[in-house]
């Protein structure tokens, strides 16, 4: 009886291991390359060549409940009058938890008339996105959203 | 690459500032999926939109893995005088889609 039992226990135990094997490697090969915020802060930082972007005039515009990672509208938009000595000459997007902090550069004139631009992203989790702009004056503005993704973008498969 | 899909107004008057959509069909492989061998699939995405009136550059993005399938982008530019919108996207491979539109500044 007690032997029958030790065994069996035994026998639990292996399993779990094994269990917890093949789920530790399934996680390992699995697991996806994700940026983190001190990434993300290196990107801002070559952006900005070092300068510390201010809190400004900049709007971003992301559901906050996000139910598809794989198709977040996102507009961002720059209180501006766009004429040649003062516009907004790029706006970047950044992310803290996609596999790569970088999302996309635009880059904007007098010719644009108003600093207004939309696209659609990916988000591999909830997170913070960061918006940062780039002013004739030399200075960078920048803003957050919090974002929360119920279904992440597919980063495997 | 395919088609493109450009949404500009057909005319505007002298200093109106135009909204501008464009999109491209691409899928956008992130060079973080693997496919069905295990192998990473190579990243191809456009990386590259570049939006010229006339000849002159007035609108450009840079884009990440992490803009989705089919990328989509909406601008704006001032209408200066008639001529021709031209639509440019380039992806990793070097493949471009252009793609033009008429406008009638009055």
């Amino acid at each position: 009886m007690t032997n029958d039992s030790a065994a069996q226990t035994g026998r639990r135990h292996s399993l779990r291991l094994m269990l917890a094997g093949v789920a530790g490697l399934a996680a390992g090969a699995r697991a996806p390359a994700r940026a983190t915020p001190s990434e993300m802060q290196a990107a801002i930082a070559a952006f900005s060549r070092g300068a510390m972007p201010q809190s400004g005039s900049l709007r971003l515009v992301v559901p906050e409940l996000v139910e598809n990672g794989n198709s977040v509208p996102v507009s961002v938009m720059v209180d501006s009058p766009m004429t040649e000595r003062d516009h907004v000459r790029r706006i970047a997007l950044f992310s803290e938890k996609n596999p790569q902090p970088q999302v996309v550069v635009f880059h904007l004139g007098p010719r644009s008339g108003r600093a207004d631009v939309s696209t659609r992203i990916r988000l591999a989790d909830s997170q913070r996105l960061v918006a940062i702009a780039e002013l004739t004056d030399g200075r960078f503005v920048q803003t957050s959203v919090e974002v929360i993704v119920t279904l992440a973008a597919c980063i495997e498969n | 690459m395919a088609g493109a899909l450009v949404k500009v107004q057909a005319r505007a008057r002298r200093g109106e500032v135009i909204d501008i959509t464009a999109m491209v069909a691409h899928p956008m492989e992130t060079g973080f999926r693997t496919g069905e061998n295990g192998q990473i699939l190579p990243r191809n995405i456009v990386q590259l939109f570049v939006c010229r009136y006339d000849g002159v550059e007035v609108f450009r993005a840079e884009f990440h893995p992490a803009i989705t399938a089919n990328p989509y982008i909406a601008f704006t530019t001032v209408a200066t005088r008639t001529g021709t919108l031209e639509f440019r996207w380039i992806d990793d491979r070097g493949a471009e889609v252009i793609e033009r539109a008429a406008l009638i500044v009055e």
